[in-house]
C-alpha cells in the first residue's frame, strides 16, 4: 500500500482531502457543460467520469496508506485552521470508506458505458454523468470533512443528485418517478433533523469542528437536555438516510427502480456513507460511555437491527421483482451492521464494520448483474430469470457467488463477518441474537436460494420452437461484476486485510471522543 | 407568561416545524407535500437565526469610522488616535450577535431551494407520466402494474 503513495506526487497527498471533493465538483461542472446534441459528448463524459473516479481512487488508497502508518490526516481547507476554518479529518474509520467508495465508483462507471446507452435518453447522457459525479463528490465529502455543518451541506448535495439520479430510470419504469418523490421527501425530511441536531450541537457548543464539539462536550457532560436533544435528532436523521429499519420505506422503490448502474452504486455506498456518520456522530463526537447513549444503542439501534433483520428478510422472500428483493435484503442487511454497533463492543463493532465493507462488494455484485439481465433480456421478474444459468452463464455465476456471500456460505466473505457477529454476540451473552441472525440466514437462502433456484433448474423459455440463445452481458460490464464477485471469494478465504481495517476502525470508535485537538484560539 | 415570552421563537419554530411534518403526512397532493415539507425546512433557518441572537446584540457590523484613521496628519491625527482610542473603548462594550447562523443558514435555504425545484420537477414529470399529481391516483394506476409486474407506460 506504501509503493502507491510514493507513486504519488507528494502535492496530491498533502491536498488529497480537498482533492477527493473538489475534482469531481470541477469535472461535474464541465460534463454538465458537454454538447448534449453531440453523440461524442456522452463517450467523452464516461471517459472524464472514469478518468476521476480512477484518480480519487489513487488519492484514497494514498490516505489510507499515510493514516496506517502515520496516524489521521488532517487538512485546513483553504488554509484557515479550524475550528475557525472547515477542517478535514481522515483516520482509520472514514480512509477505507473512502476507499470503498471510490473503488465502486470505477467499478460502476466502467459497467455505465453500455447500461447508460440502454437506459438512457441520448440527450440526457452526459448531465446524467454529471449528477453521478456530484453525488460521488458529496459522499466523498460527507466522509472526509471534519466540521459538522459541512457534513450536512455535503449530505444534500449527494442526496440531491442521487434523487435526480433515481428518477432517470422513468424512461424503463414510470414507478422511478414516484420512487424519486418520495426519496426526496424522506431523505429531505432526514436531512432536515440531521441539521436541526447540528443546531442544537451548536446552541450548546458554539462550534461545528467535531474535534472541537467533542471536547466541549465533555465540560458539559451527559445532563444537558440540548445535548440530548441534539443526539436524537441526529441519529433520526441519520436513520432515515442509512434505512434504518422503520425508516426504510424509501429504499426499495429508490432501488428497484433507478437506472441498473446508479442502483448498484448507491447499494453499495450511499447506505454506507450514512452509517459511517452514525458511527461518527455516535462514538467520536458524543461520548458512548454516556448512560442515555449506551442505552439508546444497546435498546434502539441494536432492537431496530434486529426487527429490520427479520421483518426485511421475510419481505424479501414475497417480493416479485429481482431488485425489491435485493433492496429488502440490503435493509436486512443494515440490520445486522446496527445489531454489530448495537454491542459496542470491541468485537462486535468490527464486526458491524467488516459487514459494511462486505455487503458493500456484494450487494454492488448482484445489482450489477441484475443489471446485466435486464440489459441483455428485460428482465425484472424473478420468474423471468428461468434458464438464465444457460443463458448468461458468466453473469449467473457471477450473481451465485455473491448471492452465496449474502447468506453467508463458509469461504465467502459474507461468511466471515457473520461468524464475526456471532462471535461478538456471544461473547456478549446475546445468544437470541446468535438465534437471529441463523434464522435470518436461513430467511436468506430462500430468498437468494429462489432466484438461483429459477435461473439454473428451470429450463430456459423457448422462442417458437427454439430456445433463447446463449446471449452473454459485455464484457466491459462482466469485468466489473467479476471483480467484486471474486474480492466476495478472496476477503471470505484471507479476510486478514479487512478484518484489519475493521478492527483498525473499532480501535477509534473505542477510543471514545477524539479529543487531540489544541483549544480554542480565537473564538466564534 | 414571562417563560412564555422567552421562548416565543421557540415556540413559533415548533408550531411551523410540526404544521411542515403534518402536511407532509396528511395530503396525498404532490404539490402540498412539497409545501409542507418545505414549511418544515423554513422552521430550521427561524430556529438557526434565533440562536444568533444575543441579548441586547447589534448587527455584527464594524463601525467603519474606527478604520479611517489611517491617513492625514498633525494635529488630525492626533485627533483621530483620540476618536480611535473612543471608538475601541466603545466597541469592547458593543455586543454583537453571532453572524455565523446567519451565513449557515444562507447555505441551508440555497439547499431548500434546490430541494423544492427537483420536488417540482419530479411533480411535472409525474403529471405529464401518470396525468394526475394525487398520490393515491398513482398508486391505483400502477396497482396493476405491480401485481402483474409489467414495466409502465
Amino acid at each position: 500500500m506504501s509503493s502507491i503513495s510514493h507513486i504519488l506526487p507528494s502535492w496530491v497527498l498533502t491536498h488529497g482531502p480537498a482533492l477527493l471533493v473538489v475534482l469531481p465538483l470541477l469535472m461535474a461542472v464541465l460534463v454538465a457543460l458537454l454538447p448534449s446534441k453531440n453523440t461524442g459528448a456522452e463517450k467523452i463524459a464516461w471517459m472524464a467520469v472514469l478518468s476521476t473516479a480512477i484518480i480519487c481512487a489513487f488519492i484514497a488508497f494514498g490516505i489510507l496508506g499515510q493514516v496506517v502508518s502515520h496516524g489521521p490526516v488532517k487538512y485546513a481547507m483553504g488554509g484557515w485552521e479550524p475550528p475557525i476554518g472547515i477542517g478535514y479529518y481522515i483516520d482509520a474509520l472514514s480512509a477505507p470508506i473512502l476507499l470503498l467508495i471510490t473503488l465502486i465508483a470505477v467499478l460502476c462507471t466502467l459497467y455505465a458505458l453500455p447500461s447508460v446507452v440502454a437506459e438512457i435518453e441520448p440527450k440526457k447522457r452526459s448531465p446524467f454523468y454529471a449528477a453521478f459525479l456530484v453525488s460521488f463528490a458529496g459522499l466523498l465529502g460527507m466522509v472526509a470533512t471534519g466540521d459538522a455543518f459541512n457534513v450536512f451541506v455535503f449530505l444534500e448535495v449527494s442526496s440531491l443528485s442521487t434523487y435526480v439520479l433515481v428518477a432517470m430510470g422513468a424512461s424503463r419504469d414510470r414507478r422511478a418517478l414516484t420512487s424519486a418523490y418520495k426519496y426526496l421527501m424522506m431523505g429531505s425530511i432526514g436531512a432536515t433533523f440531521f441539521v436541526i441536531g447540528i443546531g442544537f450541537l451548536y446552541m450548546q457548543t458554539g462550534t461545528l469542528n467535531m474535534m472541537d464539539i467533542a471536547r466541549i462536550l465533555q465540560d458539559v457532560g451527559p445532563d444537558s437536555r440540548v445535548v440530548k436533544l441534539a443526539f436524537v435528532f441526529i441519529v433520526v436523521g441519520l436513520g432515515l438516510k442509512l434505512a434504518m429499519f422503520p425508516l426504510h420505506t424509501w429504499l426499495p422503490g429508490a432501488y428497484a427502480y433507478a437506472p441498473s448502474f446508479v442502483t448498484a452504486f448507491l447499494a453499495a455506498t450511499a447506505t454506507k456513507a450514512a452509517l459511517y456518520l452514525l458511527l461518527r456522530f455516535g462514538f467520536t463526537v458524543f461520548d458512548p460511555s454516556w448512560t442515555f447513549i449506551s442505552k439508546f444503542f444497546m435498546y434502539l439501534l441494536a432492537g431496530a437491527g434486529i426487527l429490520g433483520m427479520l421483518i426485511a428478510s421475510l419481505q424479501a422472500i414475497f417480493q416479485n421483482d429481482i431488485r425489491r428483493v435485493l433492496a429488502f435484503s440490503s435493509v436486512a442487511q443494515v440490520g445486522y451492521m446496527l445489531l454489530g454497533i448495537g454491542m459496542t463492543t470491541t468485537l462486535g463493532l468490527t464486526a458491524g464494520y467488516l459487514h459494511m465493507l462486505n455487503h458493500a462488494m456484494m450487494k454492488g455484485a448482484l445489482f450489477l448483474a441484475v443489471g446485466a439481465f435486464w440489459y441483455r433480456f428485460g428482465i425484472t421478474q424473478v420468474s423471468d430469470m428461468r434458464g438464465l444459468g444457460k443463458t448468461m452463464p458468466l453473469t449467473m455465476a457471477g450473481f451465485t457467488i455473491a448471492g452465496l456471500s449474502l447468506i453467508g456460505v463458509p469461504g465467502t466473505a459474507g461468511f466471515v463477518s457473520k461468524l464475526a457477529l456471532v462471535r461478538a454476540a456471544a461473547e456478549n451473552g446475546w445468544w437470541w441474537a446468535v438465534g437471529v441472525i441463523v434464522v435470518t440466514s436461513i430467511l436468506a437462502i430462500i430468498y437468494i436460494g429462489r432466484l438461483i433456484e429459477q435461473a439454473y433448474f428451470q429450463p430456459a423459455p423457448k422462442q417458437g420452437a427454439a430456445t433463447v440463445a446463449k446471449n452473454e452481458a459485455p464484457m466491459i460490464m462482466l469485468i466489473p461484476l467479476w471483480i467484486l464477485a471474486l474480492s466476495a471469494l478472496v476477503f471470505g478465504i484471507d479476510a486478514e486485510w479487512t478484518t484489519g481495517l475493521a478492527e483498525a476502525a473499532a480501535h477509534v470508535l473505542e477510543g471514545g471522543p477524539i479529543l487531540n485537538t489544541p483549544p480554542l484560539s480565537g473564538g466564534h | 407568561m414571562i417563560d412564555f415570552f422567552a421562548h416565543y421563537n421557540y415556540i413559533v419554530v415548533v408550531i411551523l416545524m410540526m404544521t411542515g411534518l403534518y402536511v407532509v403526512f396528511a395530503s396525498s397532493n404532490m404539490i402540498k407535500k412539497l409545501v409542507g415539507l418545505s414549511l418544515f425546512q423554513t422552521s430550521v433557518f427561524l430556529l438557526y437565526i434565533t440562536l444568533g441572537k444575543v441579548t441586547g446584540g447589534k448587527p455584527p457590523i464594524v463601525d467603519p469610522s474606527e478604520f479611517k484613521n489611517d491617513h492625514g496628519g498633525g494635529h488630525e491625527v492626533a485627533q483621530a488616535t483620540h476618536e480611535a482610542a473612543t471608538a475601541a473603548h466603545d466597541t469592547a462594550q458593543v455586543i454583537y450577535s453571532n453572524p455565523l447562523p446567519h451565513v449557515l443558514i444562507l447555505t441551508a435555504i440555497v439547499v431548500g431551494v434546490a430541494t423544492l425545484a427537483i420536488g417540482l420537477a419530479l411533480v411535472v414529470r409525474t403529471r405529464e407520466t401518470y396525468g394526475t399529481i394525487e398520490e393515491d391516483e398513482i398508486d391505483g394506476l400502477d396497482y396493476c402494474t405491480n401485481l402483474e409486474g409489467h414495466t409502465g407506460s
